[in-house]
């Protein structure tokens, strides 16, 4: 991959940090405030995005994953599937338990 | 070293280019790939203990909510907003590393060092507080409002301290890397062409972080959705 070679100099500008900072500590409030408000089934979602939504902006542009390489893009990748096989089947078990059998 | 002779005629080593690798823009490569492996077995073992966590959630909801109830809201929001302005000041550590300035960087992991200290801080007075209360798990756990509900309550306790323990033992573990940084850093070994350690720090922390951002909401928050509420 061409790109190696010129990864020590990839300097992210300010304001994109300063903008994600922003986002973030929004995020935060956000969260918080949505918490106080009786949204039924909706909270817990809502919640679980904002929280998903901050993450990915610390990975990405704290974490300057927008900038690395794809074989770092693929461990990512691979290892958020591998989280996701364990919850999916997982739960396929467990909050199947419960149902009534007609 | 023979190796610096052999290559001599080429050009002069950096002092921290390790001989197996090609030069430091592929030396940096592998430092952050090899990290971004640990981290996802970090995500594996982090995610398995939320999982457990959840399934116990879906089968007593109202322990849950009880639970939840317990938990200083405003202490964790406060936390959540430390650690990530630690973030910030951390990602500005890479930045003027990158960017050859020796004095900023200083500024900025001492900075991330002191909002680590201040989250420890906080989340010491929390466990201070839950410890009078009753709540740690085990044989001075006390649970007087409810006790058909105790040892379900006790459960959730026990991923609370769990989870936010397992979370801040990795804090210290940062704390004291930041140190080692720092030390590094005081030593002038970082600049444009060699700042690698600032970012592994930084992916680690950064890390640390996003760990908080879901810890929060989940002990802190959805506990007590569409039970006290609805």
């Amino acid at each position: 991959m061409a790109d190696i070679h010129e990864a020590p100099h990839d300097v992210t500008p300010l304001p994109t940090y300063f903008f994600v900072f922003i986002a973030l500590a929004a995020g935060t409030l956000l969260t918080w405030y949505a918490s106080t408000i009786n949204l039924g089934w909706a909270n817990t979602p809502i919640a679980l995005f904002i929280a998903t939504t901050k993450a990915v902006l610390v990975i990405l542009f704290f974490m300057h994953v927008i900038h690395s390489t794809r074989l770092t893009w693929v461990v990512i990748i691979a290892s958020f599937v591998w989280l996701g096989m364990l919850f999916v089947l997982t739960f396929a078990d467990y909050l199947t338990r419960f149902w009534a059998i007609d | 070293m023979s190796d610096v002779t052999v290559h001599a005629d080429e050009h002069v080593h950096h002092p921290f280019l390790q001989h197996q690798f090609e030069d430091l823009g592929q030396q940096h490569e592998a430092s952050t790939l090899g990290m971004w492996v640990f981290l996802a077995t970090e995500i594996l073992f982090f995610g398995g203990v939320l999982m457990a966590y959840w399934i116990y959630r879906t089968i007593y909801p109202e322990a849950w909510a009880l639970a939840g109830e317990q938990q200083n809201t405003l202490a964790g929001g406060i936390n959540t907003l430390v650690l990530i302005t630690s973030s910030l000041t951390m990602a500005l550590a890479v930045r003027t590393a990158q960017l050859g300035s020796r004095r900023a960087t200083l500024v900025f992991l001492f900075a991330t060092m002191l909002f680590g200290a201040t989250f420890l801080g906080i989340k010491a007075y929390e466990y201070n507080a839950h410890w009078h209360e009753g709540l740690f798990p085990g044989s001075h756990f006390t649970w007087h409002e409810n006790p058909e509900l105790a040892p379900k309550v006790q459960l959730f306790m026990v991923f609370y301290w769990g989870m936010t323990g397992l979370h801040a033992l990795h804090m210290v573990i940062g704390v004291g890397l930041l140190l080692w940084i720092i030390s590094r850093a005081w030593r002038d070994h970082f600049g444009p062409e060699y700042y690698s350690p600032v970012e592994v720090m930084g992916l680690y922390w950064h890390f640390v972080d996003i760990v908080w951002i879901f810890l929060f909401p989940f002990l802190y928050l959805i506990p007590h959705f569409g039970v006290l509420h609805g």
